[in-house]
């Protein structure tokens, strides 16, 4: 049975529903929550009581997880509004950024394979900037022009941006070792 | 949702009765019992005044069964029944275990995991374990005069699935009622009070007698988070012992030795590597079986030249923490020592000259797990007091993931994920017409999934024929609190639901471990069902209390409407437990668990909100 909060992840922390967030409030918010609710509470109480703390510490983690990244909170906004963001396929993003994301790819196998660690770590760099000014670029999509497709569109770009990150992290943990 | 009761800080739930809970470090080489006694925990000792008991046990061709220093002392006269680091053994596979070779055992394998066959017959380390539980829980109730409400067992960080779920079912075996698994690192930090206003970033180095354990913990405001932990599940100081005896047999020139004399030899090297934590050298001197006389002197400088590389070993791990955790060595504020290991001296040299700082020592090492084991055992028995309004946030070691096409991990849940955590992945059908799915579950870092441990497999039938790629076969993964997994699988596309829930079990099903149970050497005397019954009993007057309780306090959350039914499956559940009939109880149980859904949804809420604005539930009571 899945634990029916009833209500989405930012009434559960007391904060307003947006795409920029305060991240002390939240870390705040998430410990005085789990505080009431963590299994540690109830471990000398029934089985019941246990399985049912379980179930709400384990929501409010999932709500933290998904509230503290910029990407997954932009994801689940965007679901909150009926879109899900990874459902459409690539065909209908702009030939530019498919041409952009080709570049981005390439750069990166190619200084994998020649063992560039230096050059890896400056694209890491670089896509850090572009995911910077992508989440300034999602705050006025989403809290600013409330302009939904285009805040899909930007999502769809920070998850590539994200998994090139992880690209390039497994690519830099291998030359490592 | 059924009934929450909330106990806030301070307060528990019986205000007056004090309940009886201990820690248990179940340790690779000694283990220990620990309690909190007028508030300071202390460990327990026998009746000769030891706390350390060794964890070695001993099956006797008589049928006892010895365990601790008894059954150290025959190792060497009878060693292939003699079964010593168990711990190493927990939930594995013969090849996960180092230096096989070298044991004296009977080693067999049965569903992949590792057994033992002794004059008493074939043995799973969770049994063995289970006996070393016993004498420590007897030790307890003996010195605690009363039976305990449960304990605290501690494992290490950087324990699987696997081995976690083997030291839950060795408890279970032993009579204990878990409260928590607990991880080592986590319970020295307990012991050194970093709650009290230590904020920051703290590692804790712990080397056991056969596991080396790291983990980067930070502490803030009464939250302990681990952020990241590494470990080697093969390395502690038994592996120091070892470098010392194949120096000896270098040394004195003994070709392999007889099964009696490598026991005799390696307590010796034992004995000299404990004597070079203080000495500057050593004298080994060991008469062998054949009357020869071994008799050799080592320097400390020797000892250290030749179990460098393993000190350096430790230190791989130490990196790739940090590295998870986004942090450098100078920003780790203390270093705490753990694991009687760390007393050699160039270990702590080595700590001290990689993070730029003197560790912490001024715990007994060999205690500080059992002695933060007691003092969370305590709370979590509901003897919380209002300086010990701590919580955990404790992290998943290893990475959780399915086999896909191809016998490559699709991971589910990372690892250092925080726990309790649910994650649930979908799948499809490949073939038209396909009416099964077989699950592989996995966990590690690998992408193959022959590099990663197998934790369970299973098959989900019944799913409705369907053109390849329309069923949608959603898994479903759970850890809860103590790192523990079950994984549930159903088809949701096609409305048809098909379920399976597979709770992996390792060294020892639930069957058996039921099986056991029953035989009843434990519970001598005691039928099976009657314990049966007692446990529903008991369980439904927590319920009722419970619900009691909650009504009194809260009962105003609630019309009358509602709250007549909650009124009538309370007087039907006490109607029930003068019956005598478990299963009967336990249906009364789950009826006023379903219509008290609602009100523990707004008791949950109430707790959650007030929470937020800083205010305690006594503090808005009119």
């Amino acid at each position: 049975m899945a634990v029916d909060l009833r209500k989405n992840h930012y009434e559960l922390f007391g904060l307003p529903v947006s795409f920029r967030i305060d991240g002390a409030a939240l870390d705040k918010a998430y410990r005085d929550v789990q505080a009431q609710v963590h299994p540690d509470r109830f471990a000398h109480l029934s089985d019941l009581e246990k399985r049912l703390s379980m179930q709400w510490a384990t929501q409010v983690n999932e709500a933290y997880r998904v509230l503290r990244s910029p990407l997954s909170r932009a994801c689940y906004l965007l679901e909150l509004q009926g879109i899900d963001p990874a459902l459409e396929s690539n065909t209908a993003m702009s030939p530019e950024f498919l041409m952009d994301q080709m570049a981005w790819r390439e750069a990166v196998a190619d200084a994998r394979d020649s063992a560039q660690v230096a050059e890896l770590e400056a694209l890491q760099r670089r896509i850090r900037g572009e995911g910077k000014g992508l989440e300034a670029d999602l705050e006025d999509a989403l809290d600013g022009r409330h302009a939904l497709d285009d805040a899909r569109d930007l999502v769809r770009r920070m998850m590539f941006l994200t998994k090139l990150q992880h690209d390039i992290d497994n690519a830099l943990e291998a030359l490592e070792s | 949702m059924a009934l929450l009761q909330i106990a806030e800080p301070g307060e528990s739930t019986a205000p007056h009765q004090h309940r009886l809970a201990v820690g248990i470090d179940l340790g690779t080489t000694n283990s220990l019992v620990a309690t909190v006694r007028n508030g300071i925990a202390v460990c327990l000792q026998d009746a000769s005044g030891r706390s350390m008991l060794p964890s070695v046990v001993r099956y006797r061709s008589d049928g006892q069964v010895d365990v601790g220093a008894v059954a150290q002392a025959a190792q060497a006269k009878d060693p292939r029944n003699t079964i010593v680091s168990v711990k190493r053994f927990m939930g594995r596979g013969l090849k996960d275990v180092a230096h096989v070779e070298t044991m004296p055992y009977d080693f067999l394998v049965q569903d992949g995991m590792v057994r033992l066959r002794t004059t008493q017959g074939v043995r799973s380390p969770v049994e063995v374990s289970a006996e070393i539980l016993k004498v420590l829980r007897q030790r307890a109730e003996e010195s605690l005069g009363g039976e305990l409400t449960g304990a605290v067992i501690t494992v290490p960080a950087y324990f699987d699935d696997a081995q976690r779920q083997a030291t839950k079912d060795a408890a279970t075996l032993a009579g204990l009622n878990v409260l928590r698994l607990l991880n080592e690192p986590t319970a020295a930090a307990i012991a050194y009070g970093l709650d009290n206003g230590s904020e920051g970033i703290y590692a804790i180095y712990d080397l056991g007698g056969g596991t080396f354990d790291i983990s980067i913990l930070k502490l803030s405001r009464g939250v302990f988070e681990v952020l990241a932990t590494s470990g080697d599940v093969a390395l502690g100081g038994d592996d120091f012992d070892h470098r010392l005896f194949c120096w000896m047999l270098d040394k004195a020139q003994i070709a392999p030795p007889s099964v009696e004399d490598a026991r005799r030899l390696a307590m010796r090297a034992r004995e000299a590597k404990e004597s070079l934590t203080v000495n500057e050298e050593a004298s080994v001197v060991a008469d062998l079986a054949s009357g020869e006389r071994v008799s050799l002197v080592i320097s400390r400088d020797d000892f250290v030249a030749m179990t460098q590389t393993l000190v350096q070993k430790t230190l791989g791990p130490v990196r790739k923490c940090l590295r998870d955790a986004g942090l450098s060595p100078e920003d780790v504020k203390g270093v705490v020592m753990v694991g009687g290991a760390t007393r050699m001296p160039h270990v702590q040299r080595a700590v001290a000259d990689y993070f730029g700082q003197e560790p912490l020592t001024n715990l007994d090492p060999d205690k500080v797990v059992a002695l933060g084991a007691a003092i969370q055992a305590n709370i979590l028995a509901g003897n919380r007091s209002a300086d010990e309004d701590w919580l955990l946030l404790d992290v998943i070691p290893l990475s959780l993931g399915l086999e896909t096409m191809g016998g490559l991990v699709e991971k589910v849940i990372a690892r250092n994920s925080t726990i309790p955590i649910a994650r649930a992945q979908d799948f499809t059908t490949f073939k038209d017409g396909q009416t099964a799915m077989a699950i592989h579950v996995v966990q590690g870092e690998r992408e193959l999934v022959s590099d990663c441990r197998s934790l369970a497999r299973f098959e989900l039938r019944g799913i409705p024929p369907m053109v390849a790629g329309a069923a949608r076969i959603r898994v479903s993964f759970q850890v809860d609190a103590d790192g523990l997994l079950s994984v549930s699988a159903r088809e949701l596309g096609s409305g048809v639901e098909a379920r399976v829930v597979v709770k992996p079990s390792y060294g020892l099903t639930d069957e058996e471990v039921a099986a056991m149970l029953r035989e009843g050497f434990d519970h001598a005397g005691e039928d099976m069902e009657a314990r049966g019954l007692r446990e529903q009993q008991v369980e439904a007057r927590r319920v009722l209390e419970a619900t009691q309780q909650a009504l009194a306090k809260d009962g105003g959350l609630l019309s009358d409407a509602e709250r007549d039914p909650i009124d009538q499956a309370m007087d039907a559940l006490e109607n029930l437990l003068a019956s005598g009939n478990a299963a009967q109880i336990k249906v009364g149980i789950e009826a006023l668990g379903r219509v008290t859904d609602e009100f523990a949804a707004r008791r949950m809420d109430q707790s959650i909100r007030n929470a937020l604005t800083g205010r305690k539930v006594d503090e808005i009571k009119v």
